[in-house]
């Protein structure tokens, strides 16, 4: 048998959607309110997948007291209370859409040495979610 | 292939301590949750199972049958009990999220009849849970 432990997280943030790519007009057509030049909000619940064999020492795949801080450091810290577009450097460039969120955040936490990163599922609401797993990341 | 899952929940209460460890690696290693006193938790239990629908009634496992499987399985051993000290077989273990998953994983599948046991996900709180799965799954192949 296989064991995966998943951890939620949550932080608040304000993001816009507009892509340097597009015209206003087709910002605006694609991204709807979305694109509202002065952003909006959401809660954002995160969670974090990570899989290995169980230490017969300590029961676990990780100890919560190595992953809290670590996604604490990488992402939480970066993200809770933001505003994506101006203070994550990523989304400088990128348009913070919950599919792009998730790749980061993947990014960000796939450096965790204790056990392997399986997957960054993040709710953007309580209707959407969006998740990307080890195999998907590229 | 469809898939079908019943929830169920206990309360259980248990602690983490390593005989091999000094107090203060225990208390270290497993903080808050290394009180002797212990602490408890209500779980929620999703037992998934995959396979096809019986043509003739449409089930792939009668949930009734699913249900008295957990009531036997693993309400009776694990509700309103202390994990450390009524669990055999949790015994020399550790009763972690992932320990516990994997126990209720071993004792459910020779019981499943119909159908294969495809997931158990054990949650011991609303922001943290264990998923176990067949190892052929995903390839991956860890043991627990």
């Amino acid at each position: 048998m296989k064991l995966s432990l998943t951890r939620r997280y949550d932080f608040a943030a304000a993001h816009r959607l507009h892509s340097a790519r597009l015209s206003e007009q087709e910002n605006q057509r694609i991204y709807g309110k979305c694109n509202n030049p002065h952003g909006h909000g959401h809660n954002y619940a995160l969670e974090v997948t990570i899989t290995g064999p169980v230490d017969p020492a300590t029961g676990m795949v990780a100890n919560l007291a190595d992953l809290d801080p670590f996604v604490e450091r990488e992402v939480l810290a970066a993200f809770d209370q933001k505003n994506l577009n101006e203070e994550v450097a990523e989304f400088k460039t990128v348009v913070p859409t919950t599919e792009n969120v998730c790749r980061e955040i993947f990014r960000r936490l796939r450096s965790f040495p204790a056990a392997r990163l399986e997957r960054v599922r993040i709710e953007e609401t309580s209707k959407n979610s969006f998740e990307i797993g080890a195999e998907d990341f590229a | 292939m469809i898939r079908i899952t019943r929830k169920v929940e206990f309360s259980a209460s248990h602690f983490y301590n390593n005989p091999n460890f000094s107090p203060e690696e225990n208390r270290r290693v497993f903080g808050k949750c290394n009180n002797p006193h212990g602490h408890g938790h209500n779980y929620t239990l999703e037992v998934t199972i995959a396979g096809e629908p019986d043509p003739a009634t449409g089930m792939v496992l009668d949930l009734k049958e699913l249900k008295d499987i957990l009531q036997r399985e693993v309400m009776d051993r694990m509700d309103h009990r202390h994990l450390n000290y009524e669990v055999p077989e949790l015994a020399g273990k550790i009763p972690t999220c992932e320990n516990i998953a994997a126990v209720i994983w071993q004792l459910l599948e020779p019981k499943i009849t119909r159908g294969k046991l495809d997931r158990v996900r054990l949650y011991e709180s609303p922001n943290l849970f264990a998923d176990c799965t067949a190892a052929s799954s995903n390839g991956a192949g860890k043991r627990a």
